[in-house]
């Protein structure tokens, strides 16, 4: 079935003039796809909140508005290298809920944090010692006691900072990813992949690094990293030569060696200067059932099965670069990713159909259905097609996501989250 | 002459003197190309030295372009085009624009002027012993200037000195990154202050860089843009700048 995609929202402002800090840096739906989580370069936090269903307008699924703001990180001074380290958000993770509060991880280059998100609705009122407005009563003026009572109040939501984990990156961090104990996680940057425990601050297990002895003969960074969402000991790093390595961190400390190489053959026919470029990956998911995985590289998606090293299972073509991402929707038969233009493909794996479409201000009424567009090769343009030529290179789609459970998304421009839904008959 | 054209551009594997001039054949056949190689490895090069200016260098994108560069050398080693760029230069090659744009690639700290010679001499190691390899007999410009040397003798020489042949661009690389490592805001104006803008320049840099690779695969000749661009006449600006347009798109500077 080819799903029919509608507009819902827009968020953002609407002038063209984009401020730098407001360019939006990473995108993810929490685990019950409740919760819209966007960073961006200012280093902020934008959570929006889905409203509940409205059961008598059963065409439209709830909207989401902002729930929570928040400055997750403010730009440093590395005093030692004379640098400045961004504050811009590389990635947001969140943990599952464990109870009425949410939390967290962000990232930027250097330092990952861990937010607790926490509603306050109610408030104590009628302490003993204290007036209303926190001022101490004078003890002596006290002759009778009361017990304080929880009396509600307009809905606050408060992020806190509950644990900073820092100063174990010396390159750019890329990529965290939270572990399916839900005890730990690992960050990744160009060279090295660090474990660490939620609850310990004040040290990291290293287990990749590829750093080389002598930085002169670097020729293969890191680009992405992921662990496995069932299997708590099995995650994957993607490389910028094009390769993926499963690896086990029951087999050593260090998992250097990886257990299996992801790596298609490379075509000799189509070899050129662009060869090593291209074969960059820029983004690595697995799927929900952990069966499969998806890479990212400058002219495809690629999809992989675990069990078969030597080349893809599918492969979907689209144009990108260094770093666009791509996701799977919560049944894993459809996967989406970014590209050039404000462009964006959704390939169904069942039906092998492909779909492009655009987030533009032009479609922004709601439930205004999403035409999709075509791109032509030079010179040979139909009516309502857009020329490879013409396509603008300056606005990329690098951050989409999925909602788990339903059909919507969220595409992210250079400063606006678009968020489509598909059409509800 | 048509024939060896058609056969060096369908090949993929050089094993041969007949397949060299094929090679050569077809390398005078689709000038473009070359140009736009050239090009490209030298647009390579200044966004690997614009890496160093960068407050904080992306090592993703200069890992990319840097075997990029390491790409081009070692095809263009294994053709010997670069000697065709040489006749361009024709009385440009001397020894003062070698100087010039090898303080390109160094940190501040190396800037003595003993340092000039061995890349001058390397150079000549790598052409001269390449030549032996391939057995083509056009002489670079600069290379001329010299005394004829004993090919030979050269081959030993170059084979006594591996490591410092190989050190040069290895070393240049090195540099790079170690910048990207330890930033020293200083070196960047130094770099910059005797660079020479033109194009050429940076194409002498290049030979004067190069090192000699493994003769290993051999490399099939392709034209590295759409089949369609294969023909076209189009100038070395032009050429340039879309290049650049596709080296900046993949890299996302």
């Amino acid at each position: 079935c080819v799903l029919v995609w509608c507009f819902s929202q827009v968020k953002g402002a609407v002038d063209d003039d984009v401020a730098e800090a407001d360019i939006i840096s990473t995108v993810e739906f929490n685990h019950s796809g409740e919760l819209l989580a966007t960073g961006d370069k200012g280093g902020r936090v934008v959570i929006f909140q889905q409203e509940q269903e409205n059961k008598t307008q059963s065409h439209s699924r709830g909207e989401y508005n902002v729930y929570s703001t928040f400055q997750s990180h403010e730009p440093e001074f590395d005093y030692l290298k004379s640098l400045e380290i961004e504050e811009k958000i590389n990635k947001i993770r969140w943990l599952p809920q464990k109870n009425a509060a949410q939390f967290l991880l962000s990232t930027n280059d250097k330092t990952i944090k861990l937010w607790k998100i926490s509603e306050r609705d109610k408030r104590p009122e009628g302490y003993n010692l204290k007036e209303e407005d926190g001022r101490y009563r004078d003890p002596t003026t006290v002759t009778t006691l009361r017990v304080p009572v929880f009396r509600p109040m307009d809905l606050m939501v408060e992020a806190s900072p509950r644990r900073i984990f820092a100063n174990a990156h010396t390159y750019h961090i890329n990529s965290i990813s939270i572990n399916s104990d839900y005890e730990t996680y690992l960050s990744a940057d160009d060279l090295r992949i660090n474990l660490w425990h939620l609850e310990i601050t004040d040290r990291s297990f290293n287990i990749v690094d590829i750093k080389p002895a002598n930085m002169e003969e670097l020729t293969e960074v890191i680009t992405a990293a992921e662990f496995h969402p069932n299997s708590c000991s099995t995650f994957v790093y993607s490389s910028s030569k094009g390769t993926i390595r499963l690896c086990d961190m029951r087999a050593s400390a260090l998992c250097d060696r990886h257990s299996k190489l992801f790596e298609e053959p490379e075509d000799p026919s189509n070899r050129s200067f662009f060869s090593e470029i291209i074969s960059s990956i820029s983004d690595v998911k697995f799927s929900h059932s952990g069966r499969y995985m998806m890479t990212r590289d400058y002219l495809s998606v690629k999809i992989w099965d675990l069990n078969m090293e030597n080349r893809p299972v599918e492969t979907y073509q689209v144009l990108g670069e260094n770093h666009f991402e791509c996701c799977w929707n919560g049944s894993d038969s459809i996967v989406m990713t970014g590209s050039y233009n404000n462009f964006f493909r959704m390939f169904d794996r069942n039906s092998k159909r492909d779909i492009t479409l655009e987030a533009s201000r032009e479609n922004n009424k709601p439930r205004t259905v999403l035409k999709p567009r075509k791109v032509c090769a030079s010179g040979k343009r139909k009516k309502d097609e857009i020329s490879v030529d013409s396509l603008d290179f300056n606005k990329k789609i690098l951050h989409t996501a999925w909602h788990p459970k339903e059909n919507i998304i969220a595409v992210a421009t250079t400063n606006n989250l678009y968020i489509f839904q598909d059409k509800m008959n | 002459m048509d024939t060896m054209f058609v056969r060096g551009l369908k090949r993929k594997c050089f094993d041969g003197e007949e397949d060299i001039e094929g090679t050569l054949a077809g390398i005078k056949a689709v000038p473009s190309y070359n140009l736009q190689r050239q090009s490209l490895l030298d647009m390579s090069l200044v966004k690997l030295q614009l890496c160093h200016m960068l407050v904080e260098p992306n090592l993703c994108r200069s890992v990319l372009i840097a075997n990029t560069v390491r790409q081009i050398q070692e095809e263009m080693t294994q053709d010997g085009t670069w000697q065709m760029i040489n006749a361009q230069n024709t009385g440009q090659a001397s020894l003062d624009r070698l100087v010039s744009t090898d303080i390109l690639c160094r940190s501040s700290g190396d800037q003595a002027e003993g340092k000039h010679v061995p890349a001058y001499g390397t150079f000549n190691k790598d052409f001269e012993s390449d030549q032996a390899q391939d057995g083509s007999e056009t002489m670079s410009t600069a290379s001329s200037v010299q005394a004829p040397r004993n090919l030979q003798s050269n081959m030993w020489e170059e084979m006594e000195n591996p490591q410092e042949n190989k050190g040069n661009f290895q070393k240049s690389l090195d540099q790079i990154f170690e910048t990207l490592e330890n930033k020293s805001p200083n070196s960047v104006e130094d770099l910059f202050s005797e660079v020479d803008n033109s194009y050429y320049d940076l194409d002498t840099m290049l030979t004067g860089m190069m090192t000699n690779t493994k003769m290993g695969h051999c490399d099939s000749l392709e034209t590295f843009s759409s089949p369609t661009n294969t023909a076209s006449n189009s100038n070395c600006k032009s050429d340039l700048n879309d290049l650049d347009h596709i080296v900046e798109i993949l890299v996302e500077s």
